[in-house]
């Protein structure tokens, strides 16, 4: 009789067995901690005014960071297990998990650490230092901005909620048809992962149409397009890719919505469906997404070598064709993805050329690179040792990734472990260091202290060890055939002690993250000594180090004006600033807390259509669009600081502006 | 349209960087025409689609069952008369006269909501025919694209109220006239949309 207003669900969707009741009580207990605590130390007012609502990119790139590195925990917990249970089933054991727990745990897995850890980590990285590096006081739209942030933020606490109530999907992180069809996968897996990423998809389209207007329009005076730092340019790659390939993802997950709610049969096994239409535009996306992350972290390690070779970067010219070269190219390689499926021989050839090719322009980074490292006098500091394990690591991705992009090749190795290995050699080592690369970088200018040198070494050995230790084995698991996704296997495949000596891999890589957690917490501990007073630590070439640490939330008082590439790195060197001309007026953008509603909106439209409580999702969507209406009519959303108020400020840091 | 485009740049180029009125170099302009980009890509994945599915009919209606030529040609002219009256909008707001602005801007509502409505008989006439979404491939790609089309409209329908009671209560402010602005962009897109739609659906449809 109720059936209209509790949807599909049901009890019997909550008890899924003791491992994953382990999850469920870890979160909630968690969750119980962190808002006893807000409560107990009275912080809520000032973590609604200081964060929620604020408008400031720095902030926001920090939330952005501390969600992902939660979902890292997460994701990593997941790889963990995944480990353990390979490591164990073989025969008669079946290990610790279910066939259909662990399909659910490496779907989680995928999901969870390509949209919400290296995406957040990325726009997070973006937020903190690209205005800063432009010159500018903010990006250009500061509410849509906060407005991303909260979309991608609902959904990270959509997969999250998956874990209590109910189930997250069982067929992989693409979701490919028909099993993903309502057929097949009929419970709310299949929709808390649709509707998850769908949620912060429109985000990360919006952030992209963000970043590419503050590139365009808000560079200070003097910074021409070349002239932008490295990092400005892989940024304005990555979005551009953002705002082509994104809707593509937004149309497909809309066509399988759909089919799993209306019953339409875009890629269903029956009636006309073609779930091979689906694979192709997944890919279409897919694809540029991967470049999507890796661009800014190849902007990173430009920044990085170059400020600790104390050297200009070698190739700038060269550097962005080839940044430019890869954004366009990698629209045009989704198909190597499934050469099994049958396209031709003429059409495997061209994609498989395609993907060749798009190897020369990141080699010509990796020159770049080297030939900066050459001559200059290398700091061998945290952030470059992320970069040499970067770029030892990325090379071996790389050419095993030429060598999959040979069909024939390829027909041999398709899903098989060999492919798993590729993938997370060039994601965790060229995506994930150079994101762990930045975020020691710009730490200090963040946060205004710096993180421990020796504990920050620490982790890197740990990560770069237990990652080959880790994948090795997969490589030649894979050439041995052992496919992926296996949650049992025979004994007398002797594959037992290689996955055993990866599962020791991924312990060695845990060891790693515990430390980059000591290395957080002893900081903080010791950031009296660890301070940054210079605004300078690094001995940087760029504008952001141009502003005290930790920056303030104006990022400049005056506006800066450049001449060169390195704009701050020669003024240090003629004694000149800069900063020139008098104080302005600026105006800031008020706090609102439009962003934490739109994403609460969309929170819980998304749980209502993954229950089909569709009066909830009615109430949801109408009040999403009341606040953005509303929205409209504010008229105060900015404050202005005065010339006279500028001067005090730029007085009450203390400090000569620049050098 | 093009004088509308002219008496802007004239003005953005005398007036402060990024007022509202240069609207190709300001940043809600530049970030519009983006956003336009972006909305293009996701249609041509719902036109790709369409194409890929057209022919799966699976045994029930195929396009020459469904398509009612006169009907959809009706419904063209009604779209296309909207945007004509959302572009006399816009010349009146650019030589500040509110009054017909306003009732320019009804119009070009009244059209957009006829023409929902029409879509909408359209859909439900099918749907009691006997031709469901849930039929066939191509069904679904049908109703998916010309569906999607028809909430872009309703949306812009909604943008379209609340700029009008903006622009009613607060007369011609800066931020209006982006929107304004921003609005016949969208409107016109969707009819260059639409066009398509009724080139490949319709049109291809019938033959």
């Amino acid at each position: 009789m109720l059936d209209w207003l509790t949807g599909r669900l049901d009890p019997s969707y909550f008890w899924h067995g003791w491992v994953q009741f382990g999850g469920q009580a870890g979160m909630v207990l968690g969750l119980l901690t962190l808002i006893a605590g807000l409560t107990y130390f009275k912080k809520w007012q000032w973590l609604w005014r200081e964060w929620l609502t604020t408008q400031d990119a720095k902030k926001i790139g920090i939330m952005y960071i501390v969600v992902s590195v939660v979902m890292l925990l997460r994701g990593f917990g997941d790889a963990i297990m995944m480990k353990l249970q390979q490591a164990l089933a073989s025969g008669n054991s079946s290990g610790f998990l279910e066939g259909e727990h662990f399909q659910q745990v490496f779907t989680a897995h995928g999901t969870i650490m390509i949209f919400f850890v290296a995406m957040g980590l990325m726009f997070g990285l973006i937020n903190l230092v690209l205005p800063l590096m432009l010159g500018a006081r903010d990006v250009a739209f500061p509410t849509l901005n906060s407005i991303s942030l909260y979309l991608f933020v609902a959904g990270a606490v959509l997969v999250n909620t998956s874990l209590i109530f109910g189930e997250f999907g069982a067929v992989g992180w693409l979701a490919y048809p028909p099993l993903s069809e309502l057929a097949y996968s009929p419970g709310p897996g299949v929709d808390y992962w649709l509707w998850s990423i769908q949620i912060a998809g429109v985000g990360s389209t919006l952030s992209g149409i963000n970043f590419i207007v503050t590139i365009l329009k808000m560079r200070c005076k003097g910074m021409t397009l070349m002239k932008m730092p490295i990092f400005a340019w892989s940024v304005l790659g990555a979005m551009m890719l953002v705002v082509v390939a994104f809707p593509i993802l937004t149309a497909t997950l809309f066509m399988l919505s759909l089919d799993r709610t209306l019953g339409m049969h875009f890629f269903t096994a029956d009636l006309g469906g073609n779930a091979m239409m689906y694979i192709n535009l997944i890919w279409a996306w897919g694809h540029p997404e991967v470049y999507i992350l890796v661009l800014p972290a190849f902007g990173i390690y430009s920044e990085v070598v170059a400020t600790l070779s104390r050297k200009r970067l070698f190739g700038y010219k060269s550097m962005v064709w080839a940044l430019m070269a890869i954004t366009v190219l990698s629209f045009l390689v989704w198909v190597h993805h499934f050469f099994t499926m049958g396209a031709g021989g003429n059409v495997n050839a061209f994609f498989g050329i395609m993907t060749m090719v798009i190897a020369i322009p990141t080699g010509v980074k990796i020159f770049n690179w080297l030939f900066t490292m050459y001559k200059g006098r290398i700091e061998f500091m945290t952030p470059m040792w992320w970069f040499m394990a970067f770029v030892t690591t990325f090379l071996v991705g790389g050419a095993t990734g030429v060598l999959l992009a040979v069909p024939a090749i390829d027909f041999q190795v398709h899903n098989s472990l060999f492919l798993v290995a590729h993938f997370h050699n060039t994601i965790i080592s060229g995506v994930l260091f150079g994101y762990f690369a930045g975020l020691v970088y710009w730490f200090p200018k963040i946060f205004g202290f710096r993180l421990h040198e020796r504990l920050g070494k620490a982790a890197v050995s740990c990560w770069i060890i237990g990652f080959l230790v880790t994948f090795v084995p997969l490589y030649i698991l894979g050439i041995m055939g052992a496919t992926r996704r296996l949650d049992h296997y025979d004994p007398s495949l002797g594959w037992q002690s290689l996955f055993i000596v990866s599962g020791v891999g991924t312990m060695i890589i845990a060891a790693g993250v515990v430390l980059q957690i000591v290395n957080l917490a002893y900081s903080i501990w010791k950031r009296h000594e660890l301070r940054d007073n210079t605004g300078d630590p690094w001995g940087g070439r760029t504008l952001e180090w141009s502003v005290p640490s930790p920056a303030p939330h104006y990022n400049f008082v005056r506006e800066p004006r450049v001449a060169t590439r390195d704009p701050f790195w020669e003024a240090k060197q003629n004694g000149s600033s800069v900063f020139s001309g008098p104080y302005r007026a600026f105006s800031l953008p008020s706090n609102t807390g439009l962003g934490v509603y739109i994403g609460g909106a969309a929170l819980v439209f998304g749980f209502a259509i993954i229950w089909h409580l569709w009066w909830l999702a009615l109430v949801a969507f109408v009040s999403g669009v009341v606040l953005l209406v509303r929205r409209t009519f504010e008229e105060d959303i900015e404050h202005e600081i005065t010339a006279e108020a500028a001067r005090k400020l730029d007085g009450h840091v203390g400090r000569k502006a620049a050098v | 349209m093009s004088s509308a485009a002219t008496t802007s740049t004239a003005k953005g180029r005398n007036a402060p960087r990024q007022s509202a009125e240069g609207m190709s170099s300001s940043k809600s302009g530049v970030a519009f025409w983006i956003y336009l980009m972006t909305d293009c890509v996701l249609f041509a994945t719902l036109f790709a689609t369409y194409i890929v599915l057209k022919d799966q009919t699976a045994g029930s209606a195929t396009s020459r069952d469904i398509v009612n030529l006169p009907f959809v040609f009706a419904e063209t002219m009604v779209l296309l008369l909207s945007s004509l009256a959302s572009g006399i909008a816009l010349l009146y707001a650019h030589a500040r006269k509110l009054r017909p602005t306003l009732i320019w801007l009804l119009a070009t509502g009244l059209l957009g909501a006829v023409f929902v409505a029409m879509e909408l008989y359209e859909f439900r006439l099918l749907v009691h025919e006997g031709h469901s979404w849930r039929d066939s491939a191509y069904l679904s790609a049908y109703f998916g694209l010309v569906g999607t089309h028809g909430l872009h409209i309703f949306s812009g329908l909604l943008w379209l109220g609340g700029t009008w009671l903006y622009l009613k209560k607060r007369g011609f402010t800066t931020r209006v006239m982006s929107r304004l602005t921003m609005f016949t962009m969208f409107w016109h897109f969707l009819d260059l949309v639409w066009i398509g739609i009724f080139t490949i659906v319709y049109l291809m449809g019938a033959l």
